[in-house]
């Protein structure tokens, strides 16, 4: 009994919390847009009975979705988006956390506390003061205008470059702390025997650290790659016109158009995309237990 | 088989294939290594040997290349090998935790070196499958180092870093994580492989007996400094200092003073009311001489009735008894309240012994059989 009660908690978790919320966005999705309130037909009635209710439901906003190129036009594109700054916020964290795997041990603390520090600070306010530093009268361009690099003030808010920064700085402790840990269990005796076995520095991180903080890589890059499909915050504040992304389209689709069936189309295929990596994800989780027993 | 004497350091002529001229190394203010001078003779098996923080691990990782002297040379084959890095010296290291590649199978760990040095593919193979014959590891090639018991694991580290056929290879306390049985047979795997390989061994421990098993020379080292070098035997027969035949063995201290006594015999007065000891030393010392008699425990004859004609008797009372099953240690108290460890072999069965805890015995040995140290 108790066995039960404890595996069951997880289960009912899941289901109030995810099965259910699923179910009713496929349900509005399946649905027609309506003048009413709430925005959409048909209501379930208790008098026609649950087959009639069923019989009223249509894929026409999935087939919708299919004949707009804006809608795949703006998955391609968070795609491209997501890809590109996982990418670079591997780039950036790498270093950051070999820095950290190799700082003096009572370091450590410290510099993982200021990895975490800035989500003391509500995330809005981070994004906001980027819009201060990247805009047309912005720190960056001021100073970069005071060094006498540029004579004229570079655009860089409202452009897909904002977008990237934004994210790249959002995600990075998501991609630093995963592969520091893997950086800090390294046997540092590996990279020395990989020298002494005719390794140039360089050689033994290709061959011998990359390899072994891969684990770290790819769930950092998935830690990063999965919430950035879906962005809407960074695009909507940093980015322009022009800067697709589902997430905004999705906002857009509900609040503006106020179409609540065609935003919970556009909600399930994304939620559809993002299950592909979450599998891959929690595969390579499962490798790393393995390997590690 | 009239195989000649294995000893290149009593040779004037030989030449060293690595000399340390003067080696002194310094982290900040603590002394590793302090001034040393040593050379190591090709196809030797050398041990150092020495406490923990005595300065070995320094002095093997300045030979691989992770470390620089401070002040001083080191000469490898003539060359001075300061400038040359880890990736460039033609030494290779058995590394203590094995430092095998998780993410590599065994073939690939032994292929690892071999590969950098940009062989021919079939030569790689050809060696590879080699070093697995040597290490008896065959059956095991495709398989990641989780996957092995530690004693394979420990053979895959030593055929790593056989490979690359370096001069010199350099072993971090090889057998510290097998357990004893393992570890005894492998210190016979050992011995063998640097034969066949004529390759010569340099091995840091702290196992006294794994250090006197394997090794052509031990070097005895403490606070950076060599205390003594020799030969096992002579190690354990013939110890340079008190500190020496303390460290290697076990060893019965008594404190005199020497006065000679004709040709390098010499009596030791121990404590008064006792008659002086009769000891022969090849070392001279001077009349009135503060001294050590260091004596072995198996060089000790206990007995019930005094022995009528050694050179040294004491009597004493059996304080403990330590059984090992073939040999026996007596801890005997003297009335002087010093106590004197005897190991006989237990020849007969325990029934029928003829003394135990609580009788008087009687402790006898020649004057060779101990050694007279200054203090």
């Amino acid at each position: 009994m108790r066995r039960f009660v404890l595996i069951a908690i997880p289960y009912v978790w899941l289901l109030a919390l995810f099965l259910v919320p699923f179910a009713i966005v496929l349900k509005i999705a399946l649905s027609d847009a309506a003048v009413a309130r709430p925005p959409y037909f048909p209501q379930f009635d208790w008098a026609e009975g649950i087959a009639a209710f069923i019989a009223e439901l249509d894929f026409e906003n999935f087939v919708w979705l299919t004949e707009d190129d804006l809608y795949w036009k703006a998955y391609l594109s968070s795609l491209k988006i997501a890809v590109i700054s996982t990418f670079f916020t591997l780039l950036a964290g790498y270093p950051i956390a070999y820095g950290m795997a190799r700082a003096p041990e009572e370091w450590r603390p410290t510099l993982m506390m200021l990895v975490i520090l800035p989500f003391w600070t509500s995330f809005l306010i981070r994004v906001y003061a980027w819009m201060g530093i990247l805009s047309n009268e912005g720190f960056l361009n001021q100073f970069l205008m005071w060094i006498g690099v540029i004579s004229e003030p570079l655009t860089i808010l409202n452009t897909n470059s904002a977008v990237y920064i934004g994210i790249v700085y959002t995600y990075l402790p998501f991609m630093i702390l995963p592969v520091y840990s893997a950086l800090e269990r390294l046997d540092g005796s590996l990279i020395e025997a990989a020298e002494d076995l005719g390794c140039s520095r360089l050689t033994a991180f290709w061959l011998v650290t990359i390899p072994l903080s891969k684990t770290g890589i790819i769930a950092g890059s998935f830690l990063v790659f999965i919430p950035v499909l879906g962005e809407f915050v960074i695009p909507s504040l940093l980015g322009g016109s022009d800067t697709l992304m589902i997430g905004k389209v999705l906002w857009e689709e509900f609040f503006s158009n106020r179409d609540w069936p065609v935003a919970s189309a556009v909600a399930v295929v994304l939620l559809l995309l993002l299950v592909i990596p979450i599998v891959l994800f929690q595969r390579n989780q499962q490798k790393q237990q393995e390997a590690e027993q | 088989m009239t195989a000649s004497v294995f000893e290149p350091w009593n040779d004037p002529e030989a030449k060293p294939l690595i000399h340390f001229q003067n080696v002194t190394k310094r982290y900040g203010e603590f002394t590793a290594i302090d001034n040393l001078t040593i050379d190591i003779y090709e196809r030797e098996f050398y041990a150092l040997l020495g406490p923990s923080g005595c300065g070995k691990t320094t002095l093997m990782r300045m030979l691989a290349g992770f470390e620089t002297p401070t002040e001083g040379k080191i000469f490898l084959a003539g060359q001075d090998i300061a400038p040359v890095p880890p990736n460039k010296r033609a030494v290779n290291m058995m590394f203590q935790s094995y430092a095998l590649f998780p993410h590599l199978s065994i073939w690939e760990n032994i292929a690892f070196g071999l590969k950098r040095e940009k062989m021919p593919k079939h030569d790689i193979s050809d060696r590879v499958d080699e070093m697995l014959r040597l290490t008896r590891l065959e059956k095991f090639a495709r398989r990641k180092p989780h996957q092995i018991s530690g004693g394979q694991r420990q053979r895959v580290a030593l055929a790593r870093s056989l490979a690359k056929h370096p001069k010199l290879l350099l072993l971090d306390e090889p057998l510290g994580a097998l357990d004893k049985k393992l570890r005894q047979d492998t210190q016979f795997e050992l011995m063998d492989i640097q034969e066949k390989t004529g390759t010569t061994f340099v091995i840091v421990t702290h196992d006294q007996e794994e250090a006197m098993t394997v090794a052509s020379r031990v070097a005895v080292m403490d606070h950076g400094k060599i205390i003594q070098v020799a030969s096992p035997d002579r190690i354990y027969e013939s110890p340079n200092s008190v500190y020496v035949a303390d460290f290697i063995g076990d060893v019965n201290l008594i404190e005199g003073t020497a006065k000679p006594n004709g040709n390098e015999a010499y009596a030791m007065s121990w404590h008064e009311g006792h008659e002086p000891l009769t000891v022969k030393s090849p070392n001279a010392f001077s009349d009135g001489q503060k001294c050590h008699l260091a004596i072995r425990p198996e060089k000790v004859a206990i007995s019930a009735e005094k022995p009528a004609d050694a050179d040294n008797a004491v009597q004493g009372r059996i304080l403990d008894i330590a059984y090992l099953g073939n040999i026996s240690t007596y801890h005997v108290e003297l009335p002087t309240g010093a106590v004197i460890k005897a190991q006989t072999a237990n020849t007969r069965r325990i029934a029928r012994r003829a003394y135990t805890w609580e009788d008087t015995v009687w402790l006898s040995w020649t004057a060779t059989a101990g050694v007279l140290l200054a203090d």
